[in-house]
């Protein structure tokens, strides 16, 4: 390590040498490497050291228990596709290896077109380079599927991460979660790469349409399965279609992850273990997780009582586990650049974006996944939700101000 | 009283002077009707997503704009101006009307392309607001050059979000295939090439706008609002 940080104090550029314009990603890396030297010279405010590199590390480390579980869960249903997958637990190390093969890519192109989109800036605005984008690199090829060309995911992210970001000001500044944002420019940009029953299991497109009828098969998610029981129906009974659906898949499957699914979203209990961590460090806000669930229960008992079509009456329980729902709700809406400021702001937020998701579902088939849209619109609203907030505690403390 | 004003200047100023001139120039860049003004969105949305569509509609709106800014500074003397703004209506819709007969009699396709769009003119804020701002108080020459130039800093701004979408969205580039066949998947889509279908939705001309405000913007400092 020694030799290393004398190497790196050799070739830092100074403002003479004609590489100064990189300084601030030699910064960067050095920052990463080491503890800089530098100490802070008048009167300190520290309140916890927890500064913005720790925060993002311990988001990814969060994200480790979805993206180890996803590359397994990717190599599992290829082989379920092409009808040799046995148990969950068989073959092991096949599916582990094509997971791999798999996943990997994604992550390695979301993070170096990602990084070289920030590092261009950064030199460009002479801006010391921060690690917003650790953490939505990550994210990124979680919440995609595992059969995405990676040039798609290139272009979404160079996307999201100019116009969602770069352009309000970088790391800190953006309005819409950048994640999402490549998510939705891919949703809409590539539908036929994104949605529909050709893309959730990985080489199913190579695999014959007889051999699929006999396994039984779509290659549809559960919510793709969903979305066809929202059409307006004359005669519609719980005991057709949504009973069927909840037979196959069970609470329990979908709560362990044995679905087909974006590749980081499917299991609950990663995703758990990534919220335990979370709410224990203190990052990510209890405030909008819980509530984010809340609403999404909330309308899902409302749907029920009010059904008008098949869909509305599946089960609340099982919203939460299907989906994006549960991934949504510990690493999207907790965002905390995006999401609401105010204690009591969190709370109607994250209730809000719960809410909202599960509406965006049960009603419209276009858009079997609510989450993204709905948490995309919530960031939008987080600062009139703020502004609300703090317009009501304003007037009522004059109010006690005049009283008194 | 600006009648006679014109009276006497106007034999002084030639043609093609300076202050003509820059009617034109100015609002090709500095004084964009679309990226500073920000006038006209609605249209720069709904109509750009071919090149062809976005210079007929660019030749519709000179039309218009052109032969209304010349009745206009012709009338601008007459007009009461309590009700001006129902008169310059009345000068824009006949126009409007005369362009839509024409497109439909010549050009069928492309008016069942632009549908509304191009009764849309009258509303095109570019119109009413040049015929405010300068034809009711300049003559008819000066007026003319100054719906040239508007017209050229709209349809430029146009063009270049069109040949985005078009290219983008697409893969074409006035009608003509550029990555190859998208059904029977030659050239470029043989490798997985896609056209992305969010380039075709109109949200992504306001992307498309801002991006060109925002290199205008990044070229021309001076040009950057201060709040």
């Amino acid at each position: 390590m020694k030799s290393l940080e004398k190497f790196m104090r050799k070739i830092e550029p100074t403002h003479e040498s004609k590489w100064a314009k990189f300084h601030p990603v030699w910064d960067a890396l050095y920052t990463f490497a080491f503890t800089p030297g530098e100490t802070t010279k008048k009167g300190a405010h520290i309140r916890d050291g927890i500064d913005l590199k720790r925060t993002m590390f311990t988001v990814i480390v969060a994200l480790i228990p979805c993206l180890l579980f996803g590359i397994y869960n990717t190599g599992h249903w290829h082989f379920v596709a092409e009808g040799t997958a046995g148990e969950f637990m068989d073959n092991f190390g096949d599916k582990l290896v094509y997971g791999l093969i798999q996943v990997l890519p994604i992550v390695i192109v979301s993070y170096a077109v990602g990084l070289g989109v920030e590092f261009i800036f950064c030199i460009k605005n002479q801006h010391a380079i921060q690690e917003g984008f650790l953490v939505t690199g990550m994210l990124i090829p979680l919440i995609v599927p595992a059969d995405i060309p990676l040039w798609m995911v290139a272009v979404a992210t160079i996307f999201a991460v100019v116009l969602g970001k770069e352009v309000f000001g970088g790391t800190g500044m953006n309005i819409v979660n950048i994640a999402l944002t490549a998510r939705a420019f891919l949703f809409f940009g590539y539908p036929t790469k994104m949605s529909g029953d050709k893309v959730w299991m990985s080489g199913i497109s190579d695999v014959p349409k007889e051999t699929l009828d006999v396994n039984g098969v779509t290659g549809a998610t559960q919510l793709g399965e969903l979305a066809t029981f929202t059409g307006p129906q004359e005669d519609w009974t719980y005991q057709g279609g949504i009973k069927a659906f909840e037979s196959a898949w069970s609470i329990w499957d979908s709560f362990v992850g044995i679905i087909p699914g974006s590749i980081g979203e499917t299991s609950v209990i990663a995703i758990l273990i990534g919220a335990a961590l979370l709410l224990y460090t203190g990052i990510a806000s209890w405030k909008v997780m819980t509530s984010f669930v809340i609403g999404g229960l909330f309308v899902g008992f409302l749907a029920n009582a009010f059904a008008v079509n098949e869909y509305m009456m599946l089960q609340p329980l099982n919203h939460l586990v299907i989906g994006g729902f549960a991934f949504g709700a510990v690493f999207m809406i907790t965002d905390p650049v995006t999401a609401a400021q105010t204690s009591t702001g969190k709370f109607i937020y994250g209730f809000l974006g719960g809410a909202l998701s599960i509406v965006i579902r049960v009603f419209n088939g276009a858009y079997p996944e609510g989450v993204m849209m709905a948490i995309l619109f919530m960031n939008v609203m987080a600062p009139m939700i703020d502004h609300y907030v703090i317009q009501a505690n304003i007037k009522r403390r004059l109010k006690r101000l005049k009283t008194a | 009283m600006s009648e006679n004003q014109d009276k006497i200047k106007a034999p002084k100023e030639p043609l093609f002077s300076k202050k003509n001139k820059r009617l034109v120039t100015e609002p090709l860049d500095d004084n964009n009707p679309v990226t500073l003004q920000v006038l006209g969105i609605c249209s720069a949305l709904a109509i750009t997503v071919s090149i062809e569509q976005a210079l007929v509609m660019t030749g519709s709106v000179l039309f218009v704009l052109g032969a209304g800014n010349v009745v206009v500074s012709l009338l601008r003397n007459l007009i009461p101006s309590r009700i001006r703004i129902i008169v310059q209506l009345v000068v824009v819709a006949a126009l409007v009307i005369i362009v839509n007969e024409v497109l439909k009699a010549f050009l069928p396709d492309m008016a069942e392309k632009l549908s509304v769009f191009v009764g849309l003119i009258i509303t095109n804020c570019i119109i009413m607001g040049r015929f405010e701002a300068f034809a009711m108080a300049n003559g008819p020459w000066p007026s003319f050059l100054d719906a040239v130039g508007n017209t050229l800093g709209y349809g430029l701004v146009l063009v270049i979000v069109s040949v985005i979408r078009e290219v983008f969205g697409s893969g074409k580039f006035f009608g003509v295939e550029l990555f190859g066949d998208r059904i029977a998947g030659t050239g470029l889509y043989k490798y997985g090439y896609m056209d992305n279908n969010f380039i075709i939705l109109a949200p992504f001309a306001l992307f498309a706008v801002a991006l060109v405000i925002w290199v205008q913007r990044a070229r021309n400092k001076s040009l950057i609002e201060e709040h």
